[in-house]
């Protein structure tokens, strides 16, 4: 399941999306006569499947026969989503190392007692698991820093990119092209430049200073994964800010401007507030990706040095899957906390996004 | 510094405010495009041209010379003389602050000088070995062709099961529709990073372990995918339908004789989607796939970056090629990835 999509958008915020602009630009039909040989191919396998469907026609009826079309894509959903969820929690109740449930034996809390027990709260040496609370402590930071710094910066861009300057759509596009760029990259792109013998290094001793350890440095790479995260998708955020900006009528702005309102007053009497419901999306959807934080920094560090940069969805995949011993238990206790977290953040989306719907209604 | 932002678009004569917002446009156009223009220059750069610091930006790389009596090509000079003479020899060795120098006419006669005292010969050369010899080395094309066919063969399915659910989804009533539509939609909620062990013993059960089917199917059934359709296909007028059925045309024959080529346009959409996030897809094939003959490009990227020796004009080269599909998509179909990421919401 990696098609990108941010987890956690709750329906509400989907329906609120205008579909109909989006099939408006749609492309427009290929040519038929273009495609005339696959169009055999495709027909021939079709065809396949219709002794098939009218022989499910025939014993469903016309209405039901509805299950067989969403029958396959239920089935994915079944195999590949549902029931890993229930098996994750048999996963998370056993230990031991086999991989299949039935020889795991029963271990009740255990694992979660593993991840969270502590001697003392303060010091986070004297936990059990001292790792999963190094890597719950960066990602909380991570978060923190990130998502503040792509809001900004995406909100900033999608300003800029909505006044009237020449090329937009250019512009839009070097914003944009990023966030199309595979994590490992973007990884590669920027390990490539912070190297010791890297460009960065280079101008650095042109100036006169020495080479600075880029990402062996736990501060210095700390701060790059958080550029380098926004760096890669900060585009995306940008699109849907660009996307509320511009559905805010003109005539706002016009009333505005025989007003001899102040550029100031405008921005935060008119262009915030109605562009709250985008920030709010983009708010959740960053805190929710940057919680997932994986691919780039699995690739540009590694986690280090040490476990400076090593978040939770890395605790995980090292936990269950790279170290000598794999503690499927210990990663799938680790998976349902982080799901509590992502529960917590979609539930403060929607009610986020209601608290601004009701709000709107009584202005 | 936000007053720039502050004012709408219907100005004629350019002010301060523009003249920052171009600053800015330029300033993000550097920070976005030049470590890419960066990749690609070093990409063609030659091994040695490669771990030369400081680097240049041209692919610059030392003349080397074919001198009687060495087997190996000898790195060219400049060399000035104690006469002032300069001339252009090749260097035997060098032992600490010390040359060998020979010159290449006569190469009997050598000359000792100091390093300060010669310089490289430098030409501008670009090493498309790199790209060429990829092709003989590491298997490149098996994982080239690992990456194109999970990105094919997941594109085609997820257009054909996703487009099957929306158009039960959008053109049929019956019990439970509602339920199904919302359990479809639900699982955006639940990112692969949340069941990574059970997902990974399903497809182990499954016998998929190692294979690249094993990363193709789980991911088919994209909730994105079927909204998207639905949304669509709810245009289409039932009378289309109706008529159809008039003529006793069968409900399987409806769907892929009628609805399925009226949406084409939602369909162009989903599948460059689907490109994108098979090409680039790295969680699920990192726990899949995990002998190097099923590795896809993005799994063998990672894996040469975390070797001792990085052969860095290799990865680069690799690199380059693996962004270079993404890139062409964003080229030519920016708008309509971009529409669909606006209306959607998704990326």
């Amino acid at each position: 399941m990696p098609q990108g999509i941010p987890p956690g958008v709750p329906c509400s915020c989907l329906h609120s999306c205008k579909y109909d602009d989006l099939s408006a630009s749609l492309p427009a039909k290929p040519q038929l006569q273009t495609l005339i040989p696959p169009m055999r191919l495709l027909a021939i396998f079709f065809n396949l499947f219709e002794p098939l469907f009218k022989f499910a026609q025939r014993v469903l009826g016309h209405s039901r026969i509805g299950w067989m079309f969403v029958g396959p894509n239920l089935l994915v959903i079944a195999v590949f989503t549902f029931l890993p969820i229930v098996i994750n929690v048999a996963y998370a109740l056993t230990g031991g190392v086999n991989l299949m449930p039935a020889q795991r034996p029963y271990a009740g809390m255990e694992n979660f007692s593993i991840l969270l027990e502590c001697r003392d709260y303060l010091d986070l040496q004297t936990c059990r698991k001292d790792v999963f609370w190094r890597a719950l402590f960066n990602t909380v930071r991570f978060s923190a820093i990130q998502v503040v710094l792509m809001v900004l910066f995406s909100l900033v861009t999608a300003l800029v990119l909505n006044r009237k300057i020449i090329g937009r759509g250019f512009w839009r596009g070097v914003f944009f092209y990023p966030v199309l760029l595979s994590p490992v990259v973007v990884a590669l792109i920027w390990k490539w430049l912070l190297q010791t013998q890297g460009v960065f290094n280079a101008v650095l001793v042109s100036a006169g200073t020495g080479p600075v350890e880029w990402l062996t440095d736990a501060q210095w790479a700390f701060f790059w994964t958080i550029f380098v995260s926004i760096w890669a998708h900060m585009g995306f955020y940008t699109l849907i800010l660009l996307a509320g900006l511009q559905a805010i009528p003109k005539d706002m702005y016009e009333a505005a401007e025989l007003d001899a309102a102040s550029p100031w007053r405008v921005l935060y009497r008119i262009t915030l507030p109605l562009l709250v419901p985008n920030l709010i999306v983009v708010l959740v959807l960053a805190l929710i990706r940057a919680v997932q934080i994986f691919d780039e920094v699995f690739v540009l560090t590694g986690g280090g040095p040490g476990s400076a940069t090593t978040f939770i969805v890395q605790f995980i995949y090292q936990t269950g899957f790279a170290e000598q011993i794999h503690l499927y238990g210990l990663a799938a206790a680790a998976s349902l906390l982080l799901a509590a977290g992502l529960v917590i953040l979609t539930l403060l989306q929607l009610r986020l996004t209601r608290a601004e719907q009701s709000g709107q209604r009584a202005r | 510094m936000a007053l720039p932002l502050l004012r709408t678009r219907g100005r004629q004569r350019m002010d301060w405010t523009d003249w920052l917002s171009y600053a800015y446009l330029a300033a993000g156009l550097l920070t976005m495009f030049a470590p890419i223009v960066w990749l690609v220059m070093s990409s063609l750069k030659t091994e040695s041209a490669i771990s030369q610091f400081p680097p240049s930006f041209l692919p610059f790389s030392q003349k080397t010379v074919q001198v009687e009596g060495f087997e190996q090509p000898l790195p060219l000079y400049l060399v000035t003389d104690d006469k002032g003479v300069q001339r252009a020899m090749g260097q035997v060795r060098r032992i600490g602050i010390m040359s060998t120098m020979v010159n290449p006419e006569q190469p009997q006669e050598t000359l000792q000088v100091n390093i300060k005292d010669r310089k490289p010969v430098n030409t501008l050369q670009f090493a498309w070995t790199n790209y060429t010899d990829l092709f003989g080395k590491f298997q490149f094309g098996r994982f080239l062709w690992n990456s194109v066919f999970i990105t094919v063969a997941a594109t085609l399915l997820t257009l054909l099961v996703n487009s099957m659910a929306a158009f039960a989804l959008s053109k049929y009533r019956f019990t439970g529709q509602k339920w199904v539509f919302l359990l479809i939609i639900g699982t955006l909620m639940i990112p692969p990073t949340i069941v990574l062990v059970p997902l990974f013993l399903v497809i182990n059960s499954a016998g998929l372990l190692n294979s690249l089917w094993g990363v193709i199917l789980p991911a088919i059934a994209t909730p994105t995918g079927v909204f998207l359709l639905r949304q669509y296909m709810l245009t289409i007028p039932d009378e289309l339908l109706e008529a159809a059925r008039m003529d006793n045309a069968s409900e399987w024959r409806i769907y892929w004789r009628i609805v399925l080529p009226l949406s084409a346009p939602a369909l162009a959409v989903l599948a460059i989607f689907s490109v994108m996030w098979r090409w680039n897809d790295f969680l699920l094939p990192l726990i899949v796939l995990s002998r190097s003959e099923s590795f896809t490009l993005q799994l063998a990227l990672n894996s040469f970056q975390g070797e001792l020796h990085t052969q860095w004009h290799y990865l680069l080269a690799m690199t380059v090629i693996t962004l270079m599909p993404i890139t062409l998509v964003f080229a030519f179909l920016q708008k309509y990835i971009t529409t669909g990421i606006a209306g959607a919401g998704v990326k």
